[in-house]
């Protein structure tokens, strides 16, 4: 095992994926010569050359639309969108065509095609380079969407998604790139797509979240834990949609007690999916009411960093949510 | 004025920075925006302006250190009263007020005993393993019971760690402990889960509360001929039974009213004087025991207890009683006249301040007037009661007060209805 950064976990998915497939291709916006704005495909270019590594315009919906064509061929596209605030020009290439080519076509077609997306705020990045943009996906049967929430599942599920028949959108969270740094296995390894995570196990409640929110909730779990004795049940849900329900029905039962966080904007969001797989399958396992954490309902991250702690949700938040519903 | 500067965020997704070399040493005078250090990222390099002008105090990051954006790297020392913000501005008050304004607005206001707020898995597990709420201890706001604490007192040993939530209450618990050898013809008897919950009831409330006991006779000869005169026309109209039962409970529960120290609750630091009067009744089925209640007891008249009662046994026998049926209870009588018995001291229905054992009426030679012998139909009423809550005196003339309620049931002054 070695100890490496989020983004170190994604660029090594990539270069092991290409080396291992020479159908997998990277192409998007700045991804070649320069190596990516946040350096995620770095030295793809030098080791796989322009043929493979692909700098386009700055046409979020041609990326898309020339990923889907390529994926129709056989090849495996990983198309980057700068930010996935950017990713709006390509939404009817992503749904009208990839999610549906399969279904529509028979099962004659496939696309076969991932769509890496960094989202997610707290980097002083304002409007249009802060978005929680997920939701927007996830009601479209066709797409899977995953969100790693530290190295080692960047790392293995970006290799099941390259690896996956059907189209990925792959949201990184651009914040956890170079804060989160964890032990990666050595070897070859995919982890599923489908299939939430216990990352923490607990007694006194569920917390279920994905993305940058699960590792601070897992700090805020320690801390409660050491000083309130407060056990918390963290669950992360990996991939957003399809929601696995087993493993969201389970962790529910497990404690009686469910939080939900996310950062996106709390109306509609993914955990509000979740709460309504709690509230139809847990209601006799219920101790208290299911609780949702999540950012305000407004257009987006302001720019002002004061306002920017406030629209986040915090680990402060996260705590004073937890430790309300244990004391339910 | 002692004030810190951190580490800026230099950039999108730079989460910590190392600096390169310092620009200042402690002592050096600084203006804001001045260059203090050089540092480094992932992404860039870039000089770390002061945001704030003053005296540098101590550097705290050595050149060569990575720290993480946010963290105190100097302190540097601020003329009074100048410069109290920060250039950046994440004041530490804000962020109070923050988390403040994070309460969420669904914060129930414990006023009120939430103790009868049942969440859905309490209502199931209580029902489940037949366990009474008003004896559980409540952990959550407002004194509510938790999901937690239904476990914690299954598991304390009401029922056998052996049994698992999948199996119901009503399954024999197969597990017997080998304590005693078993010999050819002895019966082994699995103890289910109502029995040892029944078990546990016993032991805490004899190793709790200090029991004393009372008993008194009543006469009850007019009674007899108040009853009897109704009896049959009673069951023809109603359909149950007009039981002596129904008489007592009714005596009972008046005098409850008058004396209401025997209708409370011991609560460790306070006694909880309640002022419903709900009216435990003991029902036996074959190798079970309920304690079903008659709710607002006083309230009802000597025909409505007696429906009560039939209803209530009724259930019992069937074991169709559920968790509203036996919560609540304030004080407990129990029937031990109908199995023949004239002397009992009961065990008390914790946390209740007391058990009224109404005992068999038999017919026996009294002295009544002036040195002559009568038969009359005599009844032993034994009290226990919990010498926390209740001294002799108080229940001495509760008690004197149910002995005249009943010797004035009369067929001339009572109304059954």
């Amino acid at each position: 095992m070695r100890t490496i950064s989020y983004i170190e976990a994604i660029n090594e998915a990539m270069r092991e994926e290409m080396q291992r497939d020479e159908n997998v291709f990277v192409l998007g916006e700045d991804v070649g010569k320069k190596g990516g704005v946040f350096r995620a495909t770095d030295g793809l270019y030098d080791e796989f050359g322009e043929d493979r590594v692909l700098d386009t315009p700055l046409a979020e919906s041609a990326i898309a639309g020339v990923a889907v064509g390529a994926a129709m061929y056989g090849m495996k596209p990983i198309a980057e969108m700068q930010f996935a605030d950017f990713i709006l020009p390509a939404v009817n290439q992503i749904i009208s065509e990839a999610a549906k080519m399969r279904y529509r076509s028979n099962n004659d077609w496939s696309c076969p095609l991932v769509v890496r997306a960094p989202f997610g705020g707290g980097v002083h990045g304002g409007l249009y380079h802060s978005q929680s943009v997920e939701a927007i996906f996830a009601n479209q049967p066709g797409l899977k969407i995953v969100v790693p929430s530290n190295p080692a599942d960047a790392k293995g599920l970006l290799k099941a998604a390259i690896r996956d028949p059907d189209p990925v959108l792959y949201f990184e969270h651009k914040k956890a790139y170079r804060l989160l740094k964890g032990e990666v296995p050595n070897e070859d390894y995919v982890v599923p797509i489908g299939k939430a995570d216990v990352k923490r196990s607990g007694e006194d409640l569920t917390v279920i979240t994905y993305g940058l929110m699960v590792d601070q909730t897992l700090k805020v779990a320690e801390e409660l834990q050491e000083e309130q004795d407060i056990s918390v049940h963290v669950l992360d849900l990996r991939t957003i949609y399809p929601l696995d329900q087993e493993a969201i029905i389970e962790a529910a039962r497990k404690t009686g007690k469910v939080l939900l966080i996310t950062e996106d904007n709390k109306e509609g969001s993914i955990i509000g999916e979740v709460a309504a797989i709690v509230a139809e399958h847990c209601l006799f396992d219920l101790d208290a009411p299911i609780k949702r954490l999540a950012a305000p309902d407004a257009p987006s991250m302001p720019y002002a960093q004061s306002l920017e702690k406030d629209f986040m949700v915090t680990p402060d938040q996260i705590e004073a949510a937890i430790v309300e519903l244990a004391a339910f | 004025m002692l004030e810190y500067i951190k580490m800026p965020q230099l950039g999108e997704s730079v989460t910590e920075g190392t600096i390169d070399r310092w620009l200042v040493k402690p002592g050096d005078t600084v203006e804001q925006y001045d260059s203090i250090a050089e540092l480094t990222t992932d992404k860039v390099t870039a000089d770390l302006p002061s945001q704030l002008s003053g005296t540098i105090q101590e550097i705290l990051v050595p050149e060569g250190e990575t720290v993480a954006v946010g963290e105190v790297v100097c302190s540097i020392v601020v003329a009074h009263g100048e410069a109290a913000t920060p250039a950046e501005s994440p004041s530490s008050s804000s962020e109070t007020t923050k988390s403040v304004a994070a309460a969420p607005q669904s914060t129930p206001k414990h006023s009120a005993d939430q103790k009868k707020r049942v969440s859905p898995v309490v209502g199931r597990l209580i029902d489940e393993y037949h366990l009474n709420i008003d004896l559980i201890e409540g952990t959550g706001a407002g004194g509510r019971v938790t999901r937690k604490d239904v476990l914690r007192e299954i598991e304390s040993g009401i029922i056998s760690s052996q049994l698992t939530h999948e199996e119901k209450p009503t399954t024999r618990d197969t597990q017997v402990k080998e304590a005693i050898p078993e010999e050819n013809g002895d019966v082994i008897i699995p103890v289910s889960s109502i029995r040892k919950t029944i078990a546990k009831r016993m032991v805490d409330s004899v190793t709790q509360i200090p029991h004393a006991w009372m008993t008194i006779e009543v006469d009850v000869t007019e009674l007899v001929k108040l009853r009897n005169a109704h009896k049959k026309q009673f069951k023809e109209q109603e359909g149950y039974n007009l039981t002596y039962f129904a008489f007592f409970v009714k005596a009972v529960a008046q005098a409850l009213k008058e004396y209401p120290m025997l209708n409370s609750v011991w609560k460790g630091d306070t006694i909880v004087q309640k002022k419903a009067i709900n009216m435990s009744i003991a029902v036996a089925s074959d190798d079970e025991l309920f304690v079903p209640v008659i709710q607002n007891c006083d309230q009802l008249s000597i025909a409505g207890i007696a429906s009560q009662i039939a209803i209530l046994a009724e259930k019992g026998r069937k074991k169709q009683l559920n968790v509203k049926d036996m919560s609540g209870g304030t004080f407990t009588v129990n029937n031990t006249g109908s199995f023949g018995s004239v002397h009992s001291a009961g065990i008390i229905n914790a946390p209740q301040a007391a058990i009224l054992q109404v005992e068999s009426i038999v017919k026996r030679p009294v002295i009544v007037g002036d040195g002559m012998f009568a038969a009359r139909d005599m009844v032993n009423l034994c009290l226990s009661l919990d010498h926390r809550i209740l001294d002799g005196m108080i229940c001495g003339k509760f008690l004197a007060r149910v002995k005249e309620l009943l010797e004035n049931m009369t067929i001339s002054s009572t109304s059954v209805y």
